[in-house]
């Protein structure tokens, strides 16, 4: 599937389609979630056909990285955090099971006892000083990505009487356009909380929360050092062959 | 193969931890050029300003271009030294942003014709379990703006006018305030 844009001497230009996902992400309208309430749109979306903008998108990943990025257990001068020290790694594929190389991962969360370095989190959990609870880095050629950090704690908030968040990392994707900018959660197995959080079950498929579950992996757990968990991140494919432009049509 | 897609998540109260870049609001260095500003707030259904949002803005160059190799024109580096495309600036107490950059080039359109100039742009924040999506179009773009396909696909003049960024007195800079719901809400759209 291609859309086609006229152009002057050379034919039509073939341009990338992004189905739309429907179904997959949670309404903005979510009532259960209390602060969606004042912040969701009450006229419906727009369908938007997608031109140059919205199939391209900023390539900004390397050089805006350091290796010592990924690792948010290092550069505190006081040593490491406390806590379970983790290797969270796993692949960006589109959703044809292309990976999205060389593309920037952003990531931030609480720390061990569930408290984030931010001045509106006011749990009476401590602070770490050696943790900061952000990282970055860029996917390889193959789409991969690693981080080692340590577990996150759950934390109480004000949804409603007796709320706790499960355990969670955000994370942040670029992609490769404009229509592939996602900004989700990535959670651990088995998690007590998952039947009672509003946030996770605003997904309204059933199966497509568990995608936002990582694995425990003995494999990935280096031995004496730290516990290994993986977790693939999956961006809108592309129905579309891109023609070069001198050949289009 | 058909994977599933990774559903969204909000960005939750925190994303100053981990989102904000110092450079973020510079889609362009400082000192370029025909720079202009663009500045608004993000409100949410009360009026109220939302001081933990994000925005996001990802545009084409002042000759239409994109250094990008899905462009079937061909990828094209910025002749505009520095210029990144993407701006990122979280909103502050007052729910105000502020994304310095230069105006777009018109784009071919579907129909032969051609688009009036815009910038795609993404809001992120506390409350959103997914982002929104809106476009900013420019208010001196007058007779562009006329025959734009999407401009003209909605029939509600004030609706359409909430699209559009009005120049400011300075004439380099603009406003664009985004509603999230409610009086004057922002047409958000499916992309």
């Amino acid at each position: 599937m291609t859309a086609s844009v006229p152009s002057s001497a050379r034919g039509p230009l073939e341009l990338p389609v992004y189905p739309r996902p429907h179904g997959v992400h949670p309404p903005l309208d979510s009532p259960g979630y209390n602060s969606s309430r004042l912040r969701h749109p009450l006229r419906p979306l727009i369908p938007l056909p997608q031109s140059f903008t919205e199939v391209t998108g900023p390539l900004l990943g390397p050089g805006r990285v350091e290796a010592s990025d990924a690792d948010l257990t290092a550069g505190h001068p006081g040593g490491e955090p406390l806590g379970e020290r983790i290797i969270v790694t796993g692949r960006v594929l589109d959703s044809d099971g292309r990976p999205v190389p060389d593309t920037l991962v952003e990531i931030w969360q609480a720390n061990a006892s569930g408290r984030y370095k931010h001045a509106v989190d006011d749990h009476p959990a401590p602070l770490d000083p050696n943790f900061t609870g952000a990282g970055r880095c860029v996917t390889d050629s193959q789409g991969r990505y690693r981080f080692v950090t340590i577990k996150p704690g759950a934390y109480p908030w004000r949804n409603h009487f007796n709320a706790w968040r499960p355990a969670h990392i955000h994370f942040s994707l670029l992609g490769r356009a404009f229509t592939q900018r996602l900004v989700t959660q990535m959670y651990f197995p088995a998690d007590p909380l998952f039947s009672l959080d509003p946030i996770f079950n605003s997904i309204p498929d059933p199966q497509a929360r568990q995608r936002l579950i990582s694995k425990f992996e003995i494999d990935l757990t280096e031995p004496d050092w730290a516990l290994g968990y993986s977790w693939d991140i999956v961006l809108r494919g592309r129905n579309a062959t891109v023609f070069e432009n001198e050949e289009g049509g | 193969m058909n994977l599933g897609i990774t559903p969204s998540q909000t960005v939750g109260p925190f994303l100053a931890i981990g989102l904000p870049w110092d450079d973020g609001p510079f889609v362009v260095p400082p000192d370029t050029s025909g720079a202009i500003v663009i500045t608004g707030e993000v409100l949410d259904g009360a009026g109220e300003p939302v001081p933990d949002a994000l925005v996001e803005t990802w545009q084409a160059d002042p000759e239409s271009r994109f250094d990008h190799p899905d462009d079937p024109r061909g990828a094209a580096q910025s002749s505009i030294p520095g210029f990144r495309g993407f701006g990122r600036c979280p909103t502050n107490a007052h729910g105000e942003y502020r994304i310095i950059t230069v105006r777009p080039g018109a784009l071919p359109g579907p129909d032969g014709g051609m688009q009036a100039p815009y910038i795609d742009v993404t809001v992120f924040a506390r409350g959103m379990l997914d982002r929104a999506v809106t476009r900013i179009y420019f208010g001196d773009d007058v007779q562009a703006n006329a025959t734009d396909p999407v401009l003209t696909s909605i029939t509600d003049h004030a609706r359409r006018a909430t699209l559009v960024a009005e120049p400011q007195a300075s004439g380099s800079e603009f406003r664009f305030d985004i509603r999230l719901q409610g009086d004057g809400e922002t047409v958000f759209f499916d992309v």
